[in-house]
């Protein structure tokens, strides 16, 4: 009888985790599915003329996404350039001055929320802002959508990277006769530049990504512009508008355009989990010893 | 001249440093609130809350706007994402934590991570342009007659199959938020002291057992953060969505009809919006969009911060 139990406990035991691997499968099976398409349909329609035409007239089976390309880049460049600096100095405010503050610590809650929120609120603020004040889209509302989806991001992971820097290097530091801004500048920035630069890259990942903020703040353009004051075309949202075309020759370039995109944020990405994994090699150590510890 | 420099630089770098921190936490937050508040006054004046809230009719042209087509939408498919993901998630956290040998565990924790990397635009063009044609061909059919004997599940599934509706917008909804939940229940399963789990072994729990009587209820307010969570992240989900709804402004009452949500409406519309009444109510939409996914985060913020609490000490 107690052996009947004990099988049947076993049982069950091994049927729950078989059930918990087959979860996994079928994670698996969406990314290789999503990715595998990707790869399929995307690589298939790679062509120089993708990267150095502008399009073509709808319908007709010529042109590239030049003007796409070159807007994306600016877009993203720009909303980082103003997005970064902001997420890295409130980072470092949250770390080196308001660690014990109750203050600061709901504030940084606050904006641990802010990361999650839904991107295309920024496009709608962003449009009450600058859109409906110069009466026409321009890629400057864009940038700034974008650059404040990437601030909480930024803010937090520099946080996070900086309160890893142990303690006693500062207590060093303080006994040289530092002063506080030395201290940053030179202690803790320098010692996790690194870490820091993970964050900006898993931010600008995620910004260019996006597309509802840019639906209605940078609009799309035929045509290859430069004007951050005009509507200016980017990669997602000209995705967007191909994909919902009817011609076929449009899906074909939405799909090569996702795979360089796809390609570009992955790639971002794993760079950035393994920078923080190889090259900051003392954090590694200090996460262990304070393992031992517990 | 040095030290009174000195000085001078560390008063300004502390209020410079504490200014952005103030805006990124409190201020930036507030203006978009603000912003958000103000620009819906109009549609509050004409609309009020209730109405507003309980109407059903979103007519551009006669001027009426009632928001519950788009809350319902962004309700249900929410929900039945949550609903096929978490069962799921929670299985990737047990095999992560508990199956996978050591060398596995880094690699599938990446492999889950890229799920959550690829752009939101990439699922909804393929959700559109590969995987609705299935589920119009293959799955919603097969799903009807599995279920056509069933009073009211048949109803569930009545309907014309299209693959543009409530049942593929959540099933790839669902793929969309699994990283998000598995890896907060990850997290939070690793929290869970080795001790606990090895005094259930000595006393000859299975590894079932002691996944379900040990990891499961001591982690249980985590789970629920991880659920909550995603449910914030789900309810702003605006791409993958807006290819897949429909756009329909009606409440759907089988899983097989198109719809919209919040964000779709707000996706497509916005550029359209002509008069100062429509524009008004779509940024009351967005408004209600943003308070409500703060008010989800912020409860899924405290629920995992208990737990962090409770044991990382």
């Amino acid at each position: 009888m107690e052996k009947v139990v004990l099988y049947r406990r076993k049982l069950i035991s091994k049927v729950m985790l078989f059930l918990s691997f087959i979860a996994a499968i079928y994670g698996l099976f969406w990314l290789f599915w999503i990715l595998g398409t990707l790869f399929l349909s995307g690589f298939k329609h790679l062509t120089l003329s993708l990267f150095i035409e502008d399009p073509g007239p709808p319908g007709i089976e010529e042109g590239g996404l030049r003007h796409a390309f070159i807007g994306h880049a600016i877009i993203t460049f720009i909303a980082s350039v103003i997005g970064v600096p902001i997420g890295i100095f409130s980072g470092i405010y949250y770390s080196e001055y308001g660690r014990d503050s109750k203050f600061f610590k709901v504030l940084r809650n606050i904006t641990d929320v802010m990361v999650s929120t839904p991107s295309i609120i920024m496009g709608a603020v962003m449009y009450a802002l600058l859109v409906v004040p110069f009466k026409h889209f321009n890629a400057l509302a864009g940038c700034l959508a974008l650059a404040m989806l990437m601030v909480p991001v930024i803010s937090k992971t520099t946080e996070e990277m900086l309160k890893l820097v142990p303690f006693t290097l500062r207590e060093a530091a303080y006994a040289l006769g530092a002063f506080k801004w030395q201290l940053i500048k030179d202690v803790v920035l320098r010692s996790a530049k690194i870490g820091i630069l993970t964050g900006v890259l898993l931010g600008m990942a995620r910004i260019s990504g996006e597309t509802a903020p840019l639906l209605f703040t940078a609009f799309n353009n035929h045509y290859l512009s430069f004007d951050v004051f005009k509507p200016m075309a980017s990669l997602t949202v000209t995705i967007f508008d191909y994909a919902m075309s009817p011609y076929e020759f449009w899906h074909n370039q939405a799909w090569a355009a996702s795979f360089c995109l796809a390609l570009f944020v992955l790639i971002l990405s794993i760079f950035a989990k393994t920078l923080v994994h190889s090259n900051f090699g003392w954090v590694k150590i200090f996460k262990r010893k304070k393992g031992q510890r517990n | 001249m040095g030290k009174s420099f000195s000085y001078l630089i560390e008063i300004l770098t502390k209020y410079f440093l504490g200014f952005w921190a103030v805006f990124t936490g409190l201020l930036f937050p507030f203006v978009v609130f603000l912003i958000l508040l103000y620009e819906s006054k109009l549609a509050i004046q004409n609309f009020g809350l209730i109405n507003f809230l309980m109407s059903t009719k979103w007519d551009p042209v006669r001027e009426s706007f009632g928001a519950l087509p788009m809350i319902v939408g962004t309700l249900i498919s929410t929900f039945i994402a949550i609903l096929l993901a978490a069962p799921i998630s929670i299985g990737i956290a047990i095999f992560i934590t508990e199956l996978a040998p050591s060398w596995l565990k880094g690699i599938f924790t990446t492999a889950i991570e890229l799920l959550a990397a690829i752009p939101s635009i990439i699922y909804g063009m393929w959700g559109f342009l590969v995987f609705a044609k299935y589920m119009r061909e293959d799955i919603e059919p097969a799903l009807q007659k599995i279920f056509s004997p069933f009073p009211i599940l048949s109803q569930l599934f009545s309907g014309n199959p299209t693959g543009i509706d409530v049942l593929t917008t959540s099933v790839v909804l669902s793929i969309m938020i699994i990283p998000f939940m598995s890896s907060v229940v990850k997290d939070a399963f690793n929290l869970v002291p080795s001790v606990m789990k090895e005094s259930a072994y000595g006393l000859g729990a299975t590894k079932w057992e002691v996944v379900k009587d040990v990891v499961i209820p001591y982690t249980a307010s985590g789970i629920a953060g991880g659920l909550i969570l995603s449910t914030g992240r789900a309810l702003g989900e605006t791409m993958a969505v807006t290819f897949l709804a429909g756009n329909v402004p009606q409440i759907p009452k089988s899983l097989l009809e198109p719809f919209t949500t919040i964000t779709v409406a707000l996706a497509n519309q916005f550029t359209e919006a002509d008069t100062p009444l429509y524009l008004s109510s779509l940024f009351y939409l967005s408004l209600f969009l943003f308070v409500i996914s703060f008010g989800v985060l912020i409860l899924a913020k405290l629920m995992i911060l208990r737990i962090e609490k409770r044991w990382k000490k």
